[in-house]
């Protein structure tokens, strides 16, 4: 193997330069007809067989009383639960600041679901501000295909 | 079960970085300080170990709990690791507690550590947002202090609480650190400068947010027979409870408040409970811990609380969740003045001052969080309260509560995923 050095930061102590880096093959296994459904323009929540507790993030059995669920296609809609904009984030996000995260509630459903505001100013953004759902043309098969913007006051 | 007692701890001084030491040699550090504390026991009488430390990510060494065992000197005797996030020092020390309290052993060790330092701050902070969902949370920009940020938000929505009563709580725990020698970040702020730091995630500033630490904690717990043979002022541990919530935010149902003794449903009538306001598994922690020690108004019946304060909204949400103050009075609750000390000047107007000292060490937010001593910190500071030694082990009496009866130690994982509560008395 090809002996690249090693970068040395200090030497008492001695602290030294160590990479690691891994690709993962992450499946999305039962919650990949969420992330198809981005593609398509589609929000699939799953709502509850037995019980009939609506989630807005899907899950495929019911956390309150353990039955599977079905996919339940969620309106494009909603209004913010709560929001926050961020000016530091994890190293993966750094770039992006400042972005601002929101929780959005959908008519009808018990969860909520956690998405990016985009297309407003920070100190415009409130509590029950209308929202509606928007998609990338070209999806990256993350949770970050969709995105919210504000919507017109029903 | 059999009655468990704490007979000795010890902490490292937390730090940014301690490159001088590795996680072996800080352990090391903490447990030497633990088994001069009480002269009269001894190594032999370890009967095993639970070692805490939260991320392998950080430490990137799989299996580090091994190699403090082996550097201890305790090996072949019984050792594990236990991990759940921010709670992890606080399960660890539960998880001890049950060694002993089951008969198994008869003495165990509880170690805790954290090695932060060996990435950048933001690094760090992608490896905690990793204890998020990996499929809808992370990727949206996976970031603790915006989750707390959300979850403050719809507190202050709910219940008025203001960014002025969070910084109450900020001068507040730095300020006692100025007395603890082993804390991080001691210093006097007021309001203003709390809040003309640096935004981090509105409405959280840098000063509303604890930093990350290298550091180590120890704590020995012992059977009545082991505890009372060796320590002069052993602690009992006669209450331990812990809770848990949906990993997602988002998830978090909408039901009925979880009550303690004190409140009546007709309290909460209009409230969606927990929402992302409150931490339903904090409630459930202090409710069980609460009936195993037998009390019924906590705010009445404690005499000082060591809680898990990452943020200067948890500590107001905590309030809260123990039940010291009803759900949404958690901001009244600090500008009253109650969970400041007596003999610490905090430049602020405080008219019930000092009737239940809250973090009297400076918390998470002063002393640091190298997160698997953190829950363990809490313990020893409590001990030391209990026993009435802080003077001794600090260097000055000034973070000493007077007359401290009983003490509960707090510690919490995620956006309240995992939430541990511990009731330790003097005896």
């Amino acid at each position: 193997m090809e002996n690249k050095g090693t970068i040395v930061y200090g030497i008492d102590p001695l602290v030294i330069r160590d990479h690691y880096e891994i690709d993962y093959l992450h499946s999305y296994a039962e919650d990949s007809p969420f992330f198809i459904g981005l593609t398509k323009g589609k929000l699939l929540g799953s709502r509850c067989t037995a019980c009939g507790y609506t989630y807005s993030t899907p899950r495929a059995h019911c956390m309150e009383c353990g039955e599977p669920t079905i996919w339940h296609q969620l309106p494009l809609t909603g209004r913010i639960h709560t929001f926050t904009t961020c000016h530091y984030g994890g190293e993966a996000f750094l770039k992006e600041t400042p972005f601002t995260l929101i929780l959005v509630e959908f008519a009808d459903a018990d969860t909520l679901f956690l998405s990016r505001l985009k297309g407003m100013q920070p100190d415009q953004v409130h509590i029950g501000l209308p929202v509606v759902a928007r998609f990338a043309k070209v999806p990256s098969f993350k949770v970050t295909d969709v995105w919210f913007e504000p919507a017109d006051e029903e | 079960m059999r009655p468990v007692y704490m007979i000795s701890g010890g902490i490292t001084k937390f730090a940014k970085a301690h490159q001088d030491k590795d996680f072996r040699l800080m352990v090391k550090e903490a447990y030497d300080y633990a088994l001069r504390d009480v002269p009269r026991f001894s190594k032999d009488m370890i009967d095993g170990a639970v070692g805490s430390y939260f991320s392998d990510h950080f430490t990137r060494q799989l299996k580090a709990a091994s190699m403090v065992q082996d550097y201890l000197g305790l090996c072949p005797k019984p050792s594990k690791r236990v991990e759940g996030g921010g709670a992890t020092g606080g399960l660890c020390f539960q998880s001890a507690w049950e060694a002993v309290a089951s008969g198994r052993m008869n003495c165990c060790l509880a170690f805790g550590f954290e090695t932060m330092s060996r990435v950048n701050t933001w690094k760090g902070n992608e490896f905690i947002a990793l204890a998020s969902d990996t499929n809808f949370d992370f990727p949206v920009g996976g970031f603790y202090s915006g989750y707390y940020a959300m979850m403050v938000q719809r507190h202050m929505h709910e219940f008025g609480t203001t960014v002025e009563q969070m910084a109450m709580v900020s001068i507040k725990n730095h300020a006692n650190a100025c007395y603890n020698p082993y804390a991080q970040k001691a210093k006097r702020l007021t309001i203003k400068q709390v809040r003309e730091s640096p935004m981090v995630a509105t409405p959280l500033t840098m000063e509303d947010i604890c930093t990350m630490s290298d550091g180590a904690a120890v704590c020995f717990l012992a059977s009545e027979a082991v505890a009372s043979k060796v320590c002069n002022h052993p602690v009992k541990i006669s209450g331990v409870g812990s809770g848990s919530d949906a990993m997602r935010m988002a998830d978090r149902p909408h039901g009925k408040v979880i009550l303690l003794p004190h409140e009546r449903e007709a309290d909460y009538r209009e409230l969606k409970y927990p929402g992302v306001h409150s931490f339903r598994g904090g409630r459930m922690a202090a409710k069980l811990a609460y009936e195993m020690a037998g009390i019924s108004n906590p705010g009445k019946e404690l005499s000082f609380i060591e809680l898990h304060d990452a943020y200067t909204s948890s500590e107001i949400q905590t309030y809260e969740d123990l039940g010291l103050c009803k759900y949404g009075e958690g901001g009244h609750f600090v500008e009253s003045g109650m969970p400041f000390l007596p003999a610490v000047d905090y430049g602020l107007e405080l008219p019930d001052r000092g009737l239940l000292p809250v973090n009297p060490s400076g918390g998470l937010l002063a002393c640091g969080h190298p997160v698997g001593a953190t829950g363990l910190m809490q313990a020893v500071f409590a001990f030391w309260q209990l026993q009435g030694s802080v003077e001794k082990h600090l260097g000055n009496g000034k973070l000493q509560v007077k007359n401290a009866k009983r003490g509960l130690i707090h510690s919490h994982a995620g956006t309240g995923t995992y939430i541990t509560v511990s009731i330790m008395e003097a005896v």
